[in-house]
């Protein structure tokens, strides 16, 4: 069994956010790393792809300026190679351009029994792309899946709900997306890191890909203003003494919720 | 561009409408007499209140048969577009089922999406959505550039959902088109997690709780006083993707947007992502070992100081009243 999981490589989520003076989009310059929601995907693939008994995990992502150290942390999991969309006509892509990019990558890659995507980035979480990729590629789907499994070909999942969770089957090839928690990432092992090095990494544009128009001329938005919202105010900070629970209670027993 | 044609897509929960799509009617209204309302089921028994809160008319798509809404109702949204009606804008719940209708619809039409908003401005020739971003510090608005009808998807609460006294919407039956392979998932078995207490979105009052906890046995105190206070347990993102509580606890940008009247924030230190979904709250008291965390930044009431100390104290307090 194939999984191509889609990984986005994000700015460091512990350094602030910034938005790009002349575009007010996000600030995506410096150094990326692999967003940690994907690293559940990865995880995910690499325990089908072993309980299928055979089969790879490849990756496809969409960056600026070449970058693929999120890509290669991804690799050193166990992915066997990827292919990273990478084109300074996409900057300013919205979600949708971003799924038809993904999804031609997907296909470049020659398509997969199964596609895993995160929820949403931790960056823009705009949180359309996979279900979007779907669209594109007219496959079923199975968002917000909390647990998976492949039986006879068919894919069980569980996928949450508002008041619960529903539990899915659907026949392969299909795209899920996962949400946090779902599995436990595994650390790359040193022999992984250095053998990702040397996995291949197909960089190609989207003119590559057959996709136009990317970029802003794409994108059918444009952020026309940035301000900032009414700042909350501190209150009354106080250093614990053994006896602040009372401040706590006294503060609950003013709103008269107690 | 004159907003004369709105959707919404509508939910429906335990026989009635959602708040989500109340709220959505709302705001709807305030844009155009003319509201309709899509719905992924039978409409027979919500079109009253439907037609109270805007909708003058809802498409009702009947059972769904085990269909996940997302291909369905798109795609029954895509045919009664392709039968003549213009919709301007289409407001989609930012939740599992808006996301995913609003996706597969976007790729029929090929338009871009706005999400996580919350508000939409027309103004002159041009219809703009607002999204807080940054922990919500930054709000900014973003213009569609293009044609209609255009999307957006809101958080919850983002409106106050008001009764207009309209009457019953119209039902129109629609059907779903053959949706071939991508429709090919199936609903096998559906399950209602039994939570005792409010839902946390709809919580008057919240008590989440986050790594500093330690571990995951301790999230039992937040559900305790959660429970002692009529309130619902959340969780920050660090603890869910620990595996300690399900998803369906975060609160904050990838989970749920919170707006209680007093919101209890336990060893959380008030990450960006966390606080984009309760700095809406009236009240927020942060216990946190750490004083430099920025939960105290926007905290009415900050104790510095152990959780494992402090909210056993305050448990022991209010079973003793």
């Amino acid at each position: 069994m194939n999984v191509i999981v889609c990984v986005k490589q994000i700015p460091d989520p512990a350094t602030p956010g910034a938005l790009d003076s002349a575009t007010n989009t996000l600030k995506r310059d410096g150094k990326l790393i692999l967003d940690d929601s994907d690293a559940y995907g990865v995880e995910m693939a690499l325990q089908l792809v072993d309980a299928a008994g055979g089969g790879e995990v490849s990756l496809v992502s969409m960056a600026p300026n070449g970058e693929t150290a999120g890509m290669r942390t991804a690799l050193a999991m166990g992915a066997v190679k990827g292919v990273l969309v990478s084109d300074p006509a996409l900057q300013g892509s919205d979600a949708l351009t971003t799924a038809k990019v993904l999804a031609a990558a997907v296909q470049k890659l020659g398509g997969a029994d199964l596609i895993i995507a995160a929820t949403e980035s931790s960056d823009g979480y705009t949180g359309t792309v996979p279900e979007q990729m779907a669209e594109v590629l007219g496959l079923p789907s199975v968002t917000f899946a909390k647990k998976v499994k492949i039986e006879g070909g068919v894919l069980k999942a569980d996928r949450q709900t508002e008041a619960g969770y529903d539990e899915v089957e659907c026949p392969l090839p299909a795209l899920i997306s996962v949400t946090a928690g779902v599995v436990e990432p595994r650390y790359p092992s040193f022999k992984g890191i250095m053998a990702a090095k040397s996995k291949p990494v197909d960089t190609v544009t989207a003119g590559d890909l057959g996709v136009s128009p990317a970029g802003w001329a794409g994108a059918g938005q444009k952020v026309t203003q940035v301000a900032q919202a009414e700042a909350r105010q501190a209150g009354e900070v106080i250093e614990d003494d053994g006896e602040t629970f009372n401040k706590v209670v006294a503060f609950l027993e003013n709103l008269k919720v107690i | 561009m004159a907003i004369n044609n709105v959707w919404v897509f509508a939910q429906v929960s335990n026989g009635a409408p959602t708040t989500g799509t109340l709220e959505l009617l709302t705001k709807a209204r305030s844009l155009t007499g003319n509201v309709t309302a899509i719905l992924g089921g039978d409409a027979a028994s919500v079109a009253g209140v439907l037609g109270e809160y805007g909708a003058t008319k809802v498409y009702a798509t009947g059972d769904l048969a085990g269909k996940l809404p997302g291909v369905a109702v798109a795609a029954a949204m895509k045919a009664v577009i392709d039968g003549g009606e213009t919709p301007d804008l289409v407001l989609f719940p930012q939740n599992y089922e808006g996301r995913d209708v609003m996706s597969r619809l976007s790729v029929k039409l090929n338009k871009t999406v706005l999400t996580n908003s919350v508000d939409v401005v027309v103004d002159g020739d041009t219809v703009a959505a607002t999204t807080p971003i940054f922990g919500g510090n930054t709000l900014v608005t973003t213009a569609f550039t293009g044609s209609a009808p255009y999307l957006v998807a809101f958080r919850p609460k983002s409106f106050a959902a008001e009764s207009a006294g309209g009457a019953a919407a119209q039902v129109v039956a629609t059907t779903v088109p053959d949706t071939g392979a991508a429709g090919a998932a199936k609903v096998t078995a559906v399950h209602v997690e039994e939570s005792t207490g409010p839902k946390l979105d709809e919580a008057d009052i919240v008590v989440a709780g986050g790594r500093g906890l330690g571990e995951s046995d301790k999230f039992a105190m937040v559900e305790e006083l959660a429970k002692l206070l009529k309130g619902a347990p959340g969780a920050s993102r660090a603890i869910v993707d620990a595996g300690w509580v399900p998803y369906s606890y975060q609160v904050g940008q990838t989970g749920k947007v919170v707006k209680p009247s007093v919101y209890i924030a336990a060893g959380i230190s008030g990450a960006t992502q966390h606080m984009v979904g309760m700095k809406g709250s009236k009240n927020i008291i942060a216990i946190n070992k750490d004083k430099e965390a920025p939960i105290f930044g926007i905290a009415d009431l900050g104790i510095v100081g152990d959780v494992h100390k402090v909210l056993p104290k305050v448990i022991e307090a209010l079973k003793g009243r």
